[in-house]
C-alpha cells in the first residue's frame, strides 16, 4: 500500500515534469524540470531496491548534467527570447507518432509474459562491484577509454581557434 | 491496482520515452533538443532496471547484469551530453543560431 502510493506519486512528479522539460518556452526553466525529473528516477530505483544506480543518479545527472546543460544554455543564450516559435513544422506529426508508440509499447507490455519474482533481491553494491570487475571487466574499461575520448574532444571541439 | 509491479514500471518507461521522443522531434532549440535525450535514456534505464528486478533475478537473486547495463548507459550519456554541448557551442560561435531547423548545411 505505502509502495503503491509512492510509486503512484513519484510517478506523477516524474511524467509532470518531464512535460514540462518538453513543453516550456523558457530553456532555464525546463533544465530546472528536467533536475526535478532525474530526482524522480532516483526515487524510482529505490523502490526497484537499485541502491547503488540511485547514488549514481543524483551524482551525475542531477548533480553535474543539469550543470552542464545550464553552462550550454547560458553560453548561447539571447540568441532568441521567449517569444520565438519553440517548436517545428512537424510537431503534430511528432506528438501523434509519439502517442502511437506509447500505445503499441503499452500493449505489448501487457500481451507478454514474463516470469516475475518479487522475491528480495541481494545486496546491489557487491553485486555490481563484482559483475564489474569479473563478467564485465572488458566492458568496464571500454566505458573508462569513452569518458577519456569524450573529455578530449569536448576540449577539442568547444575551444576556440583564435586563442592558440 | 495497488500491488505494483512490473508492468506499472514499463508502462512508466513507455510514457517517459515518449515524451522525450516527442521533445526530440518537435523542439527547435538544439539545447533542448539534448535535454529530450536524457529523458529517453533514463526511461530505458527504469526499464533495464525493472527487468533486472522482477525477472532476471527470479532466476538468481545475485544477478545484476540489468544495473550494470544502466551503469554503462549513464556513462554514455555523460559523454553524449558533453560532447553534444561542445558541438552546439561550436556551431553557435560560427552560425549565431542553435535552432536544429535552420542548420541545414549538410542536407541534401
Amino acid at each position: 500500500m505505502m509502495e503503491a502510493l509512492a510509486f503512484y506519486a513519484t510517478a506523477a512528479l516524474i511524467l509532470i515534469s518531464a512535460l514540462g522539460v518538453v513543453l516550456c518556452r523558457n530553456l532555464v526553466h525546463s533544465a530546472m524540470s528536467l533536475a526535478l525529473s532525474f530526482l524522480g528516477v532516483a526515487v524510482i530505483y529505490i523502490l526497484l531496491h537499485a541502491f547503488f544506480l540511485f547514488g549514481v543518479q543524483v551524482l551525475i545527472y542531477v548533480g553535474a548534467i543539469t550543470v552542464l546543460i545550464m553552462f550550454g544554455i547560458m553560453l548561447t543564450r539571447d540568441v532568441e527570447g521567449n517569444l520565438v516559435q519553440q517548436t517545428n513544422r512537424q510537431h503534430r506529426m511528432a506528438a501523434a507518432s509519439a502517442l502511437a508508440t506509447f500505445i503499441a509499447l503499452t500493449y505489448i507490455a501487457f500481451q507478454s509474459h514474463f516470469n516475475v519474482t518479487n522475491a528480495t533481491p541481494g545486496d546491489s553494491v557487491v553485486g555490481i562491484g563484482v559483475a564489474f570487475i569479473s563478467r564485465y571487466v572488458v566492458p568496464f574499461e571500454v566505458a573508462s577509454l569513452v569518458l577519456l575520448v569524450a573529455l578530449v574532444g569536448a576540449i577539442v571541439i568547444a575551444r576556440d581557434k583564435e586563442v592558440d | 491496482m495497488f500491488e505494483i509491479g512490473l508492468s506499472h514500471y514499463l508502462v512508466l518507461s513507455a510514457a517517459l520515452f515518449c515524451i522525450g521522443a516527442y521533445g526530440a522531434l518537435a523542439r527547435r532549440n538544439a539545447v533542448g533538443v539534448l535535454m529530450c535525450f536524457e529523458l529517453m535514456l533514463n526511461a530505458v534505464n527504469i526499464n533495464l532496471v525493472a527487468f533486472s528486478r522482477y525477472v532476471a533475478q527470479a532466476v538468481d537473486p545475485n544477478l545484476f547484469a540489468g544495473h550494470v547495463f544502466a551503469a554503462l548507459v549513464i556513462t554514455v550519456a555523460a559523454a553524449e551530453t558533453s560532447i553534444g554541448l561542445a558541438l552546439i557551442i561550436n556551431i553557435y560561435r560560427n552560425r549565431d543560431r542553435i535552432n536544429v531547423d535552420e542548420i541545414d548545411l549538410m542536407k541534401w
